[in-house]
Protein backbone atom coordinates (compact mmCIF):
# COMPACT_ATOMS: atom_id res chain seq x y z
CA UNK A 1 0.00 0.00 0.00
CA UNK A 2 1.56 3.45 -0.85
CA UNK A 3 1.79 5.89 1.74
CA UNK A 4 -0.56 8.68 2.15
CA UNK A 5 0.80 12.08 0.88
CA UNK A 6 1.99 13.94 4.03
CA UNK A 7 3.54 17.46 4.42
CA UNK A 8 6.47 16.47 3.17
CA UNK A 9 5.49 14.77 0.07
CA UNK A 10 3.83 18.30 -1.11
CA UNK A 11 7.26 19.93 -0.16
CA UNK A 12 9.35 17.45 -2.09
CA UNK A 13 7.17 18.04 -4.96
CA UNK A 14 7.44 21.94 -4.50
CA UNK A 15 11.46 21.49 -4.52
CA UNK A 16 11.19 19.30 -7.65
CA UNK A 17 9.47 22.34 -9.68
CA UNK A 18 11.58 24.89 -8.15
CA UNK A 19 14.96 22.56 -9.27
CA UNK A 20 13.52 22.38 -12.79
CA UNK A 21 12.62 26.44 -12.74
CA UNK A 22 16.13 27.36 -11.50
CA UNK A 23 17.31 24.81 -14.66
CA UNK A 24 15.38 26.71 -16.83
CA UNK A 25 15.81 29.62 -15.79
CA UNK A 26 19.32 29.30 -15.85
CA UNK A 27 19.72 27.18 -19.89
CA UNK A 28 16.89 29.11 -21.60
CA UNK A 29 18.22 31.53 -24.47
CA UNK A 30 14.67 32.57 -25.55
CA UNK A 31 13.15 35.26 -23.18
CA UNK A 32 9.51 33.49 -23.21
CA UNK A 33 11.13 30.13 -22.03
CA UNK A 34 12.68 31.99 -19.10
CA UNK A 35 8.98 33.51 -18.31
CA UNK A 36 7.73 29.99 -18.45
CA UNK A 37 10.34 29.16 -16.26
CA UNK A 38 9.62 31.96 -13.50
CA UNK A 39 5.90 30.85 -13.57
CA UNK A 40 7.39 26.97 -12.36
CA UNK A 41 9.14 28.85 -9.60
CA UNK A 42 5.94 30.86 -8.22
CA UNK A 43 3.70 27.74 -8.59
CA UNK A 44 6.69 25.71 -5.96
CA UNK A 45 6.10 28.44 -3.41
CA UNK A 46 2.50 28.58 -3.73
CA UNK A 47 2.36 24.57 -3.54
CA UNK A 48 4.60 24.86 -0.85
CA UNK A 49 2.08 27.70 1.14
CA UNK A 50 -1.04 25.73 0.33
CA UNK A 51 0.57 22.77 1.76
CA UNK A 52 1.74 24.63 5.28
CA UNK A 53 -1.99 25.88 5.98
CA UNK A 54 -3.66 22.67 5.36
CA UNK A 55 -1.00 20.67 7.74
CA UNK A 56 0.68 23.23 9.52
CA UNK A 57 -1.26 26.00 10.35
CA UNK A 58 -4.94 25.95 9.19
CA UNK A 59 -6.97 28.69 11.13
CA UNK A 60 -7.02 31.48 9.49
CA UNK A 61 -5.82 30.60 6.17
CA UNK A 62 -2.92 32.66 5.92
CA UNK A 63 -1.15 30.65 3.63
CA UNK A 64 -3.99 30.86 0.83
CA UNK A 65 -3.84 34.48 1.30
CA UNK A 66 -0.46 34.47 0.34
CA UNK A 67 -1.38 32.36 -2.61
CA UNK A 68 -3.60 34.44 -3.86
CA UNK A 69 -1.21 37.22 -3.74
CA UNK A 70 1.65 35.18 -5.46
CA UNK A 71 -0.69 34.56 -8.04
CA UNK A 72 -1.94 38.84 -8.56
CA UNK A 73 1.83 39.18 -8.63
CA UNK A 74 2.31 36.71 -11.42
CA UNK A 75 0.17 38.14 -13.44
CA UNK A 76 1.61 41.13 -13.28
CA UNK A 77 4.68 39.83 -13.42
CA UNK A 78 3.57 37.97 -17.06
CA UNK A 79 1.79 41.29 -18.05
CA UNK A 80 4.80 43.74 -17.83
CA UNK A 81 7.34 41.04 -18.97
CA UNK A 82 5.76 39.74 -22.30
CA UNK A 83 5.47 43.63 -22.90
CA UNK A 84 9.27 43.86 -22.74
CA UNK A 85 9.39 41.01 -25.28
CA UNK A 86 7.97 42.50 -27.21
CA UNK A 87 9.46 45.33 -27.37
CA UNK A 88 12.71 43.68 -27.23
CA UNK A 89 11.36 41.98 -30.26
CA UNK A 90 10.62 44.68 -31.76
CA UNK A 91 13.94 46.80 -31.74
CA UNK A 92 16.25 43.58 -32.42
CA UNK A 93 14.20 41.17 -34.51
CA UNK A 94 14.80 38.39 -32.12
CA UNK A 95 14.51 37.34 -28.58
CA UNK A 96 17.82 35.44 -27.44
CA UNK A 97 18.90 36.58 -25.18
CA UNK A 98 22.80 36.20 -24.96
CA UNK A 99 22.33 38.27 -28.16
CA UNK A 100 20.69 40.94 -26.21
CA UNK A 101 23.83 42.81 -24.90
CA UNK A 102 24.00 46.30 -25.80
CA UNK A 103 23.79 47.56 -21.83
CA UNK A 104 27.02 45.85 -21.59
CA UNK A 105 30.40 47.45 -23.14
CA UNK B 1 -7.80 6.31 -3.03
CA UNK B 2 -6.78 9.76 -2.27
CA UNK B 3 -3.02 8.95 -2.30
CA UNK B 4 -2.90 7.23 -5.66
CA UNK B 5 -4.50 10.47 -6.84
CA UNK B 6 -1.53 12.62 -5.12
CA UNK B 7 1.20 10.39 -6.87
CA UNK B 8 -0.36 10.48 -10.46
CA UNK B 9 -0.72 14.26 -10.11
CA UNK B 10 2.66 14.89 -8.89
CA UNK B 11 4.27 12.54 -11.38
CA UNK B 12 2.53 14.36 -13.99
CA UNK B 13 3.50 17.59 -12.80
CA UNK B 14 6.78 17.02 -12.35
CA UNK B 15 7.33 15.44 -15.70
CA UNK B 16 5.65 17.90 -17.45
CA UNK B 17 7.81 20.83 -15.80
CA UNK B 18 10.95 18.71 -16.87
CA UNK B 19 9.34 18.75 -20.52
CA UNK B 20 9.01 22.81 -19.76
CA UNK B 21 12.31 23.08 -19.35
CA UNK B 22 14.23 20.72 -21.79
CA UNK B 23 12.16 20.58 -24.94
CA UNK B 24 13.42 21.86 -27.96
CA UNK B 25 10.05 23.53 -29.50
CA UNK B 26 9.14 26.45 -27.14
CA UNK B 27 5.60 26.17 -28.29
CA UNK B 28 5.30 22.51 -26.67
CA UNK B 29 6.97 23.82 -23.59
CA UNK B 30 4.18 26.17 -23.38
CA UNK B 31 2.00 23.58 -23.87
CA UNK B 32 3.41 21.16 -21.03
CA UNK B 33 3.40 24.40 -18.61
CA UNK B 34 -0.64 24.10 -19.04
CA UNK B 35 0.02 20.56 -18.29
CA UNK B 36 1.93 21.46 -15.33
CA UNK B 37 -0.51 23.81 -13.76
CA UNK B 38 -3.75 21.42 -14.22
CA UNK B 39 -1.94 19.38 -11.90
CA UNK B 40 -0.98 21.97 -9.40
CA UNK B 41 -4.70 22.70 -9.91
CA UNK B 42 -5.55 19.00 -8.79
CA UNK B 43 -2.96 19.23 -5.84
CA UNK B 44 -4.94 22.31 -4.77
CA UNK B 45 -8.27 20.49 -4.53
CA UNK B 46 -6.33 17.40 -2.38
CA UNK B 47 -5.30 20.26 0.03
CA UNK B 48 -8.44 21.70 0.66
CA UNK B 49 -8.37 24.93 -1.17
CA UNK B 50 -10.90 24.54 -3.68
CA UNK B 51 -10.91 28.58 -4.66
CA UNK B 52 -7.07 28.68 -5.33
CA UNK B 53 -7.89 25.65 -7.40
CA UNK B 54 -10.42 27.73 -9.36
CA UNK B 55 -7.93 30.70 -9.62
CA UNK B 56 -5.28 28.75 -10.87
CA UNK B 57 -7.26 27.49 -13.48
CA UNK B 58 -8.75 30.92 -14.55
CA UNK B 59 -5.42 32.84 -14.22
CA UNK B 60 -2.48 30.58 -14.98
CA UNK B 61 -4.01 28.46 -17.71
CA UNK B 62 -6.49 30.57 -18.68
CA UNK B 63 -4.95 33.88 -19.08
CA UNK B 64 -0.86 33.61 -18.58
CA UNK B 65 -0.29 31.29 -20.88
CA UNK B 66 -2.65 31.86 -23.40
CA UNK B 67 -0.44 35.54 -22.99
CA UNK B 68 2.57 34.03 -23.83
CA UNK B 69 1.36 31.59 -26.70
CA UNK B 70 0.63 34.93 -27.91
CA UNK B 71 3.82 36.46 -27.40
CA UNK B 72 5.81 33.08 -28.66
CA UNK B 73 3.46 33.16 -32.23
CA UNK B 74 4.50 37.01 -32.39
CA UNK B 75 7.81 36.69 -31.93
CA UNK B 76 9.16 33.42 -32.68
CA UNK B 77 9.26 31.43 -36.18
CA UNK B 78 7.76 28.13 -35.59
CA UNK B 79 8.57 26.63 -39.09
CA UNK B 80 12.58 27.19 -38.29
CA UNK B 81 12.69 24.84 -35.03
CA UNK B 82 16.46 24.80 -35.65
CA UNK B 83 16.91 27.32 -33.67
CA UNK B 84 19.18 26.65 -30.78
CA UNK B 85 16.94 26.94 -27.43
CA UNK B 86 19.36 26.52 -24.60
CA UNK B 87 22.81 28.33 -24.16
CA UNK B 88 26.06 26.36 -23.36
CA UNK B 89 25.65 26.67 -19.57
CA UNK B 90 23.36 23.03 -19.61
CA UNK B 91 26.34 21.10 -17.65
CA UNK B 92 27.13 23.86 -15.07
CA UNK B 93 23.34 24.10 -14.20
CA UNK B 94 22.57 20.54 -14.13
CA UNK B 95 25.03 20.40 -11.55
CA UNK B 96 24.08 23.30 -9.67
CA UNK B 97 20.64 21.95 -9.80
CA UNK B 98 21.79 18.87 -8.75
CA UNK B 99 23.72 20.08 -5.67
CA UNK B 100 20.61 22.51 -5.15
CA UNK B 101 17.90 19.75 -4.81
CA UNK B 102 20.21 17.53 -2.58
CA UNK B 103 20.67 19.77 -0.52
CA UNK B 104 16.92 20.74 -0.20
CA UNK B 105 15.95 17.65 0.31
CA UNK B 106 18.02 16.64 2.55
CA UNK B 107 17.31 19.77 4.65
CA UNK B 108 13.49 18.55 4.27
CA UNK B 109 14.32 15.24 5.36
CA UNK B 110 15.81 16.53 8.36
CA UNK B 111 13.88 19.15 9.71
CA UNK B 112 10.82 17.71 12.20
CA UNK B 113 8.08 19.63 10.47
CA UNK B 114 5.00 20.96 13.23
CA UNK B 115 1.55 19.04 12.95
CA UNK B 116 -0.84 21.30 13.25
CA UNK B 117 -3.68 20.03 15.39
CA UNK B 118 -6.46 21.94 13.95
CA UNK B 119 -8.50 21.33 11.10
CA UNK B 120 -9.00 23.20 8.17
CA UNK B 121 -12.08 26.16 8.49
CA UNK B 122 -15.54 24.25 7.10
CA UNK B 123 -16.78 26.86 5.20
CA UNK B 124 -13.33 27.07 3.43
CA UNK B 125 -14.23 29.82 0.35
CA UNK B 126 -16.66 31.58 3.20
CA UNK B 127 -13.38 32.19 5.39
CA UNK B 128 -11.08 33.04 2.63
CA UNK B 129 -13.42 35.97 1.82
CA UNK B 130 -13.43 37.45 5.35
CA UNK B 131 -9.70 36.66 5.90
CA UNK B 132 -9.21 39.16 2.73
CA UNK B 133 -11.30 41.98 3.45
CA UNK B 134 -10.59 41.80 7.45
CA UNK B 135 -7.23 40.65 8.57
CA UNK B 136 -5.59 41.42 4.96
CA UNK B 137 -7.48 43.98 3.60
CA UNK B 138 -4.01 46.36 3.27
CA UNK B 139 -2.27 43.78 1.53
CA UNK B 140 -5.23 42.96 -0.84
CA UNK B 141 -5.88 46.87 -2.14
CA UNK B 142 -1.84 47.46 -2.43
CA UNK B 143 -2.10 43.98 -4.64
CA UNK B 144 -4.91 45.90 -6.47
CA UNK B 145 -2.71 48.87 -7.34
CA UNK B 146 0.23 46.77 -8.15
CA UNK B 147 -2.26 44.82 -10.56
CA UNK B 148 -3.75 48.07 -12.02
CA UNK B 149 0.16 49.80 -12.41
CA UNK B 150 1.49 46.64 -14.16
CA UNK B 151 -1.46 46.70 -16.69
CA UNK B 152 -0.87 51.20 -17.62
CA UNK B 153 2.80 49.78 -17.46
CA UNK B 154 2.00 47.16 -20.32
CA UNK B 155 0.42 49.40 -22.29
CA UNK B 156 2.74 51.77 -22.07
CA UNK B 157 6.08 49.45 -22.60
CA UNK B 158 4.52 47.91 -25.96
CA UNK B 159 3.11 50.67 -27.38
CA UNK B 160 4.17 52.12 -30.99
CA UNK B 161 5.84 54.96 -30.60
CA UNK B 162 4.71 58.11 -32.81
CA UNK B 163 6.74 59.97 -34.82
CA UNK B 164 6.54 63.31 -33.51
CA UNK B 165 4.78 65.66 -35.87
CA UNK B 166 3.03 62.97 -38.00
Amino acid sequence: MIAEPTLLHYLIFGAVLFALGIFGLLTRRNAVGILMAIELLFNAAAVNFVAFTKFVAPDGLAGQVFTIFIITVAAAEAAVGLAIVILIYRNFRGIEVDKINFMKW
Amino acid sequence: MNSGVFYVLAIVGAVSALMVVTLKNIFHSALFLVLTLFSIAGLYVLLGAEFLAGVQVLIYVGAITILMIFAIMLTYQLSSGSIKQVNEQVKSATVIVLIFFGLSLAALLKTAWPVGTADLPKHNIFELGRQLLSTYVIPFEVVSIVLLVALIGAIIISRQERQEGS
